[in-house]
């Protein structure tokens, strides 16, 4: 387990030294607060709206940005130590590729857990100041959920960047790869989804559609925060048909977990089979 | 007791065969000299003796074990061929890293640094580092935790003469405690004295080992012998000639001389005896000499 933890600390150091966690801390704050109080400027109110809109908003934020910064922070952590010369080496020490695999998620997950609590919940602290008549429990409540859920979300892209990592030769393949699972479950997925609903005209069973947004881990995640509210009308597009599905937030929060579960298991197949 | 046994080893990458039938053995305090020609398949050994490819027929063992089971990895040193570490790191991280990984005495990195000439720039981040300098700090990895084991894939490469020269005498020194080194190089010059057996490798195949008398005893290459500070060498050479020994010219004062065994005797009589040969050396034949009949002259004969 010492070899675990020592790879997780050097990853950990790694980010703070070239400033991973600070620019993501400040990209999430800077966001944060500025959905807080130019949420609804479109509808003409500038200024804190509500916590569900925030946190409405927030979720749609983090659907794009939180999967992106994963598999930016962990796309090269195999093939690129690989491409430095490294892998080898640590490979013929008393460490096994599974260790060196949990050793780099507990680092990079770290530094993404960090980054968001600090990111997110300082906007929070500062709703929590600056706005009067405020049920700073349902603030809390909302934050703890929404911060809990993208960190969960960001280790579920973390071990899909693993994944990726372990399959391709190239660093650069590795990039191209990470940014075609971004596309493809952040845009592709719901519009792929929108279009089965408009082209089967009725003709898919409409119990069936709400189950496929499981198969995306930003959909449950936006299902978390939106079902979490406890106010409907925050579902729109594809998240509508969250409405119908028939599992409860605890068993959303286990699909989510399950994602990591198999994103971490698939990354370790790869790996193993790795040729060095 | 053998460190590393390995047993009719064969490895194919898909149809290609890049290890056949490999046989060979290292025991406690020796140094297994492993040499071949680019491809020839020392790293490939190496890997497998790591546990890093697994043969496809055979078997290997370190220290009676399977090589990828924890407790050889702990007793095994390595130092892979343009070793590469973290360039964000200093010379003094990196060590303290890999002596974590390995459970070491991390007291251990400061000794480890003086013993290969680093501590000046142990503070100094690896990227700053020379090639020299990074296999020196290579060669330190290794040494963590001291192992009963050593693999070193070309560990000469990057380092100047003195350098090299000091790697050599630090290897003899951890031979003499027991420790059990491969030494994999396809740069000959120097070696010799310091490796107890060689074994040469060409297309995957082992061509021979043994120490290097037993090498030479089994190939009867000639002895060569260079008479020096020599007045007037064409007058020699047409002597020696006479003699029935040919001769070559080595710059305006000196001859060599290629002789085999049975004549040897008779020649040095007829050099001892004469006068104006200041200089006198014999060679026989040298670790350049057997590779070159032993892994050269089959890859040329295969090639035509």
């Amino acid at each position: 387990m010492m070899q675990v933890w020592n790879i997780a600390i050097k990853e950990l150091n790694d980010g703070l030294r070239n400033r991973w966690l600070l620019a993501i801390s400040l990209l999430f704050a800077i966001l944060a607060a500025g959905i807080a109080w130019l949420g609804s400027a479109a509808a003409g109110q500038v200024g804190f709206s509500s916590i569900p809109a925030t946190i409405a908003s927030l979720a749609s934020l983090a659907t794009f940005l939180v999967p992106l910064i994963a598999l930016l922070l962990a796309y090269d952590a195999i093939v690129g130590e690989e491409e430095g010369g490294t892998l080898l080496l640590l490979l013929t020490y008393p460490l096994s590729r599974g260790q060196l695999l949990l050793g780099k998620f507990i680092g990079h997950g770290l530094i993404l857990a960090l980054a968001t609590s600090i990111g997110f919940g300082s906007a929070a602290v500062a709703i929590a100041l600056l706005v009067s008549d405020l049920d700073i429990w349902l603030l809390i409540q909302s934050f703890s959920r929404f911060i809990f859920s993208a960190t969960l979300l960001g280790w579920v892209f973390l071990a899909l960047a693993y994944f990726l990592s372990s399959k391709a030769s190239e660093k650069s393949t590795a990039a191209g790869l990470a940014l075609g699972v971004w596309f493809l479950f952040v845009l592709v997925f719901d519009l792929s989804l929108l279009a089965l609903l408009v082209f089967s005209k009725g003709q898919l069973n409409p119990d069936l559609l709400p189950w496929l947004l499981l198969l995306n881990p930003t959909d449950i995640f936006r299902q978390i925060n939106l079902s979490g509210l406890g106010d409907s009308s925050a579902m729109n597009g594809v998240m509508a048909l969250g409405r119908d599905l028939p599992i409860s937030n605890p068993e959303l929060w286990i699909s989510l977990f399950i994602w990591l579960i198999f994103s971490l298991g698939i990354a370790h197949f790869t790996l193993r089979r790795r040729a060095i | 007791m053998n460190l590393v046994e390995l047993q009719n080893v064969s490895l194919a990458y898909g149809r290609m065969e890049v290890i056949k039938n490999l046989s060979l053995h290292l025991a406690e305090g020796e140094v297994l000299g492993l040499f071949g020609h680019n491809g020839a398949g020392k790293t490939t050994t190496m890997k497998m003796i790591l546990g890093l490819l697994a043969p496809g027929s055979g078997h290997v063992q370190v220290f009676g074990n399977t090589p990828d089971h924890t407790e050889v990895r702990k007793r095994l040193g390595y130092l892979p061929e343009n070793v590469m570490f973290y360039p964000q790191l200093s010379g003094q991280e990196t060590l303290t890293y890999f002596a974590r990984l390995k459970s070491a005495d991390t007291h251990q990195v400061g000794e480890l640094l003086e013993k290969v000439g680093l501590t000046h720039a142990a503070t100094r981040k690896v990227k700053t580092y020379s090639k020299g300098m990074r296999q020196r700090l290579g060669l330190a990895q290794a040494l963590l935790a001291n192992p009963r084991l050593l693999l070193l894939d070309e560990p000469t490469v990057g380092l100047d003469p003195v350098a090299t020269q000091e790697l050599y005498q630090l290897l003899n020194e951890l031979r003499q405690n027991g420790t059990g080194i491969i030494l994999c190089s396809h740069v000959l010059p120097g070696v010799e004295p310091y490796i107890s057996r060689a074994a040469i490798l060409a297309g995957g195949q082992l061509q021979a080992v043994g120490t290097l008398s037993e090498l030479r005893r089994q190939v009867a290459l000639p002895t060569r012998i260079r008479l020096g500070s020599l007045s007037e060498p064409e007058h020699w050479q047409t002597r020696l000639s006479g003699l029935g020994f040919d001769s070559r010219c080595i710059g305006r004062d000196a001859l060599e001389v290629l002789t085999h065994n049975g004549a040897r005797r008779e020649l040095l009589n007829t050099l001892i005896n004469s006068s104006g040969a200041a200089d006198l050396e014999v060679s026989p034949p040298s670790l350049d000499d057997l590779y070159r009949h032993f892994a050269v002259v089959p890859a040329q004969e295969k090639s035509q």
